[in-house]
């Protein structure tokens, strides 16, 4: 579903790179932490994944298509397949929660039928019925985040990229969005999380990535946050 | 289709100052644009109404001309008919007539006050040979063959004086195409400011939409929508001043003052408006579009 070979990225004006000749495989299905310290090249990684970044070289292939080959006007189809959900949410404030969760259907042109259909479901799935008419800032953190993976879901895309969603939450809120996201990821939908949080990791014993520097470290299947000796 | 204009609509109340910028700027730079083109209409007008009209009058010395060419007095029968044969054996002369002091004095009372005609003799006035060319620019030449003639008191070219107003109706049409040119510059700033802050302001919604997917154009099309209708209204305002100005200034005080030439009419008017409104609508379009560009990642 992901493939990077041999990755290489530098951003223009620095001399480090960012991701140095990476490559990883994630197959359809799977569940992937991404982890690191700051800095280790897991945002860009995930950047990469989306064509918001090209890489300076190397070949990245995202759902059977080779992204340096993917034109331009291509790339939004793209990422129709794949859900992001973010450390800050990113949602709309003026919007209710589920104007929020329609809007990624609007913007792509589907129906009002089928967004009357659709929103419903989803926020059924990531246990927020109820609370459609809520505005954000009336909602906690992990509803929040719920509404985010709700958008992201909604249109079931082939993979679900998050960056760091527990990271606003509290310890038992995120045990919350981590349960919610092996549903997801059991419906079939490619996960990949990158994060910094320990407890989580260790306690899902899902694949670990490891980046250090922008370099592979470790891939380990059923892993733990460290090197468990 | 819903969810457009309602962006558009949301759009244009939340920048209000400066959408009515950009509209008073484009109708003030198409209301000089469309002045423009209707004094061209006006002088493509009176040059058709003119063109078969204009005559070159030479006017023969009568008992009280002074001068150097009617220093005999008045013009004798040889000097007349010479006259009249220069003109005759000039190519580019089509028909001449002769008005003799009778006509002349006849046409002066149809054309003033009793009370001043009634001062007037027919000798006081002049006799004169009227000359019709063939082709009414090239007056030059038949005005030169005979100014010097004796006998000829004066030549008068009716083209002259037309080629003046001419000259003074292009100078006009240069000064609002100038003034329109620098409006219509500076609203072209205005349109790529405004866009530039609009999609600052909904840089938030602009990055979701980026991220789920939806396709550039659908990004960026709101934002020319918008511009596109301040530019259309900033149309139709200069369009309004354009109706206007033919109703209260042309037809109301123009056309009555000066009865003996051709005005431009509704016509003229009905073909200049659909021309600013696509200008307008163009400009504008044009403009954010460029603009988005540069500054809406997408």
């Amino acid at each position: 579903m992901i493939r990077f070979d041999n990755v290489t990225k530098v951003y223009p004006k620095t001399s480090r790179a960012a991701l140095s000749d990476l490559s990883v495989e994630v197959e359809k299905g799977e569940f992937v932490f991404l982890v690191g310290e700051s800095g280790s090249g897991k945002s860009t990684f995930l950047r990469l994944v989306l064509r918001e970044e090209r890489p300076t070289s190397g070949y990245i292939q995202v759902a059977g298509k080779d992204l340096s080959r993917l034109s331009s006007w291509k790339v939004p189809h793209l990422r129709r397949q794949i859900g992001t959900v973010f450390q800050d949410f990113r949602l709309l404030p003026t919007k209710t929660v589920a104007e929020n969760v329609a809007f990624a259907l609007q913007v792509i042109g589907k129906s009002r039928a089928e967004i009357r259909h659709d929103v419903p479901e989803v926020l059924e799935l990531v246990g927020l019925d109820g609370k459609e008419g809520r505005l954000p800032h009336q909602l906690s953190g992990g509803e929040q985040q719920r509404v985010a993976i709700a958008r992201a879901f909604v249109n079931k895309p082939l993979i679900l990229l998050a960056d760091e969603p527990t990271g606003n939450l509290d310890p038992s809120t995120s045990v919350g969005i981590m349960k919610l996201l092996d549903r997801i990821n059991r419906t079939g939908t490619t996960v990949l999380m990158a994060t910094h949080d320990q407890s989580i990791v260790d306690q899902m014993r899902k694949r670990v990535v490891e980046l250090a520097g922008g370099e592979l470290v470790r891939d380990q299947s059923r892993g733990v946050y460290g090197y468990a000796r | 289709m819903q969810y457009l204009a309602g962006e558009i609509g949301t759009g244009l109340r939340r920048n209000v100052t400066m959408t009515v910028a950009v509209v008073v700027t484009v109708a003030i730079s198409l209301a000089l644009f469309g002045a423009a083109l209707l004094i061209r209409a006006q002088a493509a007008t009176m040059k058709d109404f003119w063109y078969d009209k204009i005559e070159i009058s030479v006017f023969l010395c009568n008992d009280f001309d002074t001068g150097a060419t009617c220093a005999g007095g008045a013009v004798t029968e040889e000097q007349r008919q010479a006259v009249q044969d220069t003109l005759e054996a000039n190519p580019e002369v089509e028909e001449v007539f002769f008005e003799t002091q009778e006509e002349a004095y006849e046409l002066f009372r149809e054309r003033f006050d009793d009370s001043i005609a009634d001062n007037i003799t027919p000798e006081q006035l002049q006799e004169s040979l009227r000359v019709k060319l063939v082709n009414p620019e090239e007056y030059e030449g038949v005005v030169s063959a005979v100014a010097g003639l004796p006998g000829v008191a004066q030549v008068v070219d009716q083209r002259a004086l037309l080629d003046r107003f001419f000259k003074l109706l292009n100078g006009f049409q240069v000064a609002a195409l100038a003034i329109a040119a620098v409006q219509v510059f500076a609203a072209i700033l205005l349109i790529s400011n405004t866009i530039r802050v609009a999609a600052f302001s909904r840089r938030r919604e602009t990055g979701i939409m980026r991220l789920v997917g939806a396709s550039n154009w659908s990004i960026q099309l709101p934002f020319i929508l918008e511009a596109a209708i301040a530019g259309l209204i900033g149309g139709v305002l200069a369009s309004l001043v354009l109706v206007g100005f033919q109703a209260f200034f042309v037809e109301d005080i123009l056309v009555p003052a000066f009865r003996f030439t051709a005005w431009v009419g509704w016509g003229d008017v009905w073909a200049i408006v659909p021309i600013l409104l696509l200008t307008g609508t163009g400009i504008a379009a044009i403009a954010s579009a460029i603009t988005l560009r540069r500054y809406l990642r997408v």
